[in-house]
């Protein structure tokens, strides 16, 4: 029974009893479905909080460790290992956190076979927690292949017209790059002995040359998921059709376990072939970045306009990491954080619009603002925010990104990181364009077509500003004052940067 | 004392001839409406065989006829999988030939001549032996593909098993006879005796083994000897095609293990380079066509075709003693891994056949999980294992397989193998989409015995992901009194 009782493994699996009470419910009573999943969402948050109050963050190493004997026959050396670190408690939070907020935004969306979208929705809560604590290798791939099932069914069941198509490409994409991965793995298990990350680190004798085909097939589904430049064309599909749930949680957290990926796996287990790998990386992320924003002005279809945005934010956060210093890493992991939150509230918001005007497209919108004064204020500061505003979350991101990337010396050249500066300015015109088209300027069209439907669009109901309002607050409090989030990763990332100090020191 | 050793390893064998010659007998005896009591007397034999079988778990290797049969931990192993297949059969077909029409004492005990063929062929240690267990396991085959006559595709698939059948058969003959021409004997024992002694093997040996191989192949359903196979599954009934799919394809594996590795490991040179190839294109060819199938059973057709290939992986690195025994494992397991799963599937495609082959294109599927939600759930996970994607068997199959391939130094090998499963979880998603995300009114029929298998091979399909130590122990202690 004590096994059940570690924070983390509860953490975890503690949805699962969310799922096995939604069988018991009759599907048609769609209200009950909806709170119990809220109610099972919402304690799993406050299981994440209390993670939090336990975590010492003056302490790089892993914390509140589960550790057992899973499979040890046969050769076999597999534990049931979870953690946590400065590397992972964010992103274990944000994902706890976006979960109930990625529920409550189906309150009125989703209304056909709500039974089957709250269980998914509960599994894919399960796998996306494991895969930030997983700390054996063969654990995480179970995990991290586990998620795709669940996104799979979201997208191709409650998305858009072309969301089958969309959900297989998803599917087959991802699993692509993690098949390459699990042949990495098992050559790992074979030559270390287990699958334990720690253990496989700690041991740390990899030949160069292997290094670098090891690296490679960690980086082939790493950069999948990320989505890294250019390897990004599943995600503008996946995100447009899927329901709005499904695009927060998939750019909200989803998108983290590739980046996260890189952090945890990548970089330490492979130090030399990372620290090689570092200029090149640099390129394709500034690429993404340049790429991403550009693409992004060109969108007609909103949600497609910040499917490529996170492109090119996810490139920032690339690039922040592959600069392997304090400041680029712990820029990095902020800016998934701040990625996870405006890009989250700017999927929210548009779907809150969409569920009334059943559109996307950006030139149909216009003079929103006077008719809905309090969604443009808050769609003003998200999109702010994703644009980086000093002041909000997305500045203090990227400017630490942008100062690790300029000292950078594994990068070696600091043009990336003056290239990539362009990328916050092309940001601030594709968001400021969209906002323009849709909240100011003359009445769309789309205005008077919803009237004569009914009563026209209306403004923000007390639910909907209950879901976004989480987000602003992080947004400003990142933005603000985000010295205690960077406490909170500080030593688990100086000791990252340390470890790969030696390893340049040891490299020919 | 010299009796006992004798007769203790084929006693499971003779039970279960006897029982089968009875219940033939017996059958005269009841009532055309009643066959019900036929089926439970299978079954009931099968059960206690496996339940003798059960008890010889971890017991010293016996011989027996001068080392001709023998019962070892691999023998028990794959004895067992086939008892269990063989109950899951029965299971299936029970209500499937009462809907179907034919209906026909005979049928079951068909069915226990073949699984005693097959279990003959795990514990046969000649080639001679091979070769009647070969003939055993296979007659009663061809009559079970045509035992839905006077539909022609079911006596077409009869036929063509029974053709191209025999015609494997003579690869094995005529094998069998230049591997005696080459070393004087037909037993493995001796085999390998006149091997250690003679130094390096001759061509004549090779060639013996090479045909062997064909014949085997054909059995395991293995490109390029695979061209009967979705014509015989598809024509056959769906009981039988069931039953055949996983049983006859491990007793196929199991005798290819037993003479590959331990007779023939000094043929690894030549013929590791042979499997690797007949291994690639296997997993490639299959999963490449299943891709256009649009019936569900030519589909399962071509991904068995593919699993043969993975599970041949198994058999590529045998010639190297330090991951041998670990491949042999991972064959085993990967064999309890797609028996189970296939089980499932097709009890999922019996429950949705009607009369006259209606229900059988996979857009009949459509509107599944909304309808049978329970179904399609089971469907879903046997998907799943079938790409091996967690959390199910298939995936820890697969994983075991490519450890074993990767050890053994053929990572091209295993990179292939994950490219075709990324190939075949095209196939397979697109089930799961019909079942989901497309709309229709499909109609299934409802046995009770079929849904327990479903529901039985769904559970263990995803338990066994979850606990998978104590099958990797047994079948990795099941492989070592191997040699």
């Amino acid at each position: 029974m004590n096994f059940f009782l570690q924070p983390l493994t509860l953490l975890t699996f503690f949805p699962l009893l969310g799922v096995l009470v939604l069988l018991f419910i009759p599907s048609d009573n769609k209200n009950a479905l909806r709170w119990v999943t809220l109610i099972t969402t919402l304690v799993t948050f406050g299981l994440s909080l209390w993670v939090l109050g336990m975590f010492d963050a003056s302490n790089p190493d892993l914390q509140q460790v589960a550790q057992y004997d899973w499979i040890q026959v046969a050769g076999w050396n597999i534990q049931y290992y979870l953690g946590v670190d400065g590397l992972s408690i964010l992103l274990i939070l944000l994902t706890a956190f976006l979960t109930p907020i990625s529920i409550l935004s189906t309150w009125t969306s989703i209304e056909e076979r709500v039974k089957d979208f709250m269980i998914f929705f509960l599994l894919l809560e399960v796998g996306m927690t494991g895969v930030f604590l997983a700390q054996d290798l063969f654990l995480f791939y179970i995990f991290w292949e586990f998620t795709l099932v669940p996104m799979y069914f979201l997208i191709g069941i409650w998305g858009g017209p072309r969301r089958v198509y969309a959900a297989i490409k998803f599917f087959l994409y991802t699993m692509a790059g993690s098949i390459l991965m699990l042949l990495a793995i098992l050559w790992l298990g074979i030559y270390g002995g287990t699958f334990s990350v720690p253990d496989l680190i700690a041991q740390g004798n990899i030949p160069a040359g292997v290094q670098t085909w090891l690296f490679l097939a960690f980086t082939a589904a790493f950069a999948i998921k990320v989505p890294m430049w250019p390897l990004h064309s599943w995600l503008p599909d996946a995100h447009v059709e899927a329901p709005t749930a499904g695009s927060v949680i998939l750019a909200g957290v989803l998108l983290k376990m590739g980046t996260y990926g890189f952090l945890r796996f990548n970089i330490p287990l492979f130090p030399q072939a990372a620290l090689q790998a570092a200029p090149w990386i640099a390129l394709f992320a500034t690429i993404g970045i340049i790429y991403g924003a550009a693409v992004s002005y060109a969108q007609g279809d909103v949600k497609k306009l910040v499917a490529y945005s996170s492109v090119s934010h996810l490139g920032f956060v690339m690039l922040g990491m592959f600069a392997l210093n304090s400041q680029g890493v712990a820029g990095a992991i902020l800016q998934m954080v701040n990625h996870g939150l405006s890009t989250g509230a700017l999927f929210l918001l548009v779907g809150m619009i969409y569920e009334q005007t059943h559109t996307r497209e950006i030139k149909v919108y216009g003079g929103l603002w006077k008719i809905t004064p309090v969604f443009g204020a808050i769609f003003l500061i998200v999109s702010l925010s994703s644009m980086g505003l000093p002041g909000l979350n997305g500045f203090v991101g990227e400017f630490t990104i942008l100062l690790g990337a300029f000292g950078s010396q594994a990068i070696g050249n600091a043009w990336y990181a003056a290239i990539s500066a362009l990328g916050v300015i092309m940001a601030a015109v594709y968001i400021l364009y969209m906002f323009q088209k849709m909240f100011l300027g003359p009445q769309g069209e789309i205005v008077d077509e919803v009237k004569t439907h009914g009563h026209g669009i209306r403004d923000l109901n007390w639910r909907e500003i209950a879901t976004v309002a989480p987000l602003l607050l992080f947004i400003f409090w990142i933005g603000l004052y985000p010295r205690p989030f960077f406490a909170l990763m500080a030593p688990s990332v100086d000791k990252l940067v340390a470890a790969l100090q030696t390893a340049a020191l040891a490299m020919p | 004392m010299t009796i006992q050793v004798d007769l203790t390893p084929i006693l499971p064998l003779t039970f279960l001839v006897v029982w089968a010659c009875v219940l033939l007998l017996v059958d005269l005896f009841i009532p055309d409406d009643r066959k019900g009591i036929t089926a439970a007397l299978s079954a009931l034999g099968l059960a206690l065989t496996l339940g003798w079988t059960l008890t010889q778990i971890g017991r010293e290797p016996l011989a027996a006829f001068n080392g001709m049969v023998v019962l070892d931990g691999f023998a028990v192993f794959v004895n067992a999988l086939l008892l269990v297949s063989g109950l899951l059969g029965i299971a299936l077909s029970f209500g499937y030939i009462k809907r179907m029409k034919i209906e026909r004492g005979e049928y079951y005990t068909l069915m226990l001549f073949s699984i005693a063929g097959m279990m003959l062929m795990a514990q046969a240690s000649d080639l001679i032996v091979v070769f009647l267990a070969l003939e055993l396991l296979s007659i009663p085959l061809y009559v079970l593909a045509a035992f839905d006559r006077p539909r022609t595709e079911s006596e077409e698939a009869g036929l063509k098993y029974f053709l191209l059948g025999a015609f494997a058969t003579g690869f094995v003959v005529y094998g069998t006879a230049l591997v005696y021409g080459a070393t004087g004997t037909t037993s493995l024992g001796a085999i390998v005796e006149f091997l250690g002694s003679n130094g390096n093997p001759s061509l004549l040996l090779t060639i013996g083994a090479a045909l062997i191989l064909v014949g085997l192949g054909f059995k395991i359903a293995a490109v390029p000897f695979h061209m009967w196979t979705p014509d015989v599954y598809q024509g056959a009934p769906t009981a039988v095609t069931a039953f055949m799919s996983s049983g006859a394809k491990i007793a196929g594996f199991a005798a290819l293990l037993r003479v590959f590795a331990t007779a023939f490991p000094s043929l690894a040179v030549d013929m590791t380079g042979v499997l690797w190839a007949i291994s690639a294109l296997t997993m490639i060819l299959g999963n490449l066509v299943a891709i256009s199938q649009s019936n569900i059973k030519r589909m399962l057709a071509y991904s068995s075709i593919a699993h043969a290939g993975y599970i041949l992986m198994a058999f590529v690195p045998y010639g190297n003693p330090e991951v041998a025994s670990v491949s042999v494992a991972a064959g085993l397991f990967y064999l309890v891994a797609y028996a189970i799963t296939n089980f499932g599937t097709w009890g999922v495609v019996i429950a949705l056949e009607r009369a006259e082959g209606r229900g059988l294109e996979i857009r009949d599927y459509a509107g599944l999980g909304r309808k049978y939600p329970a179904l399609a759930a089971a469907m879903t996970i046997f998907m799943l294992s079938l790409i091996g994607l967690p959390p199910t068997i298939g995936l820890v199959g697969k994983l075991y397989l490519f450890r074993a391939v990767i050890a053994g130094g053929f990572t091209g090998l295993a990179i292939i193998g994950v490219l075709t499963s990324l190939i075949s979880a095209y196939y397979y998603l697109r089930v799961v989409v019909t079942m989901y995300m497309q709309e229709g009114d499909p109609q299934r029929s409802r046995e009770s015995f079929l849904d327990l298998t479903t529901a039985f091979t769904a559970v263990v399909t995803v338990l066994v992901s979850i606990v998978p130590q104590y099958l990797f122990a047994w079948a990795s202690s099941a492989v070592l009194r191997l040699f």
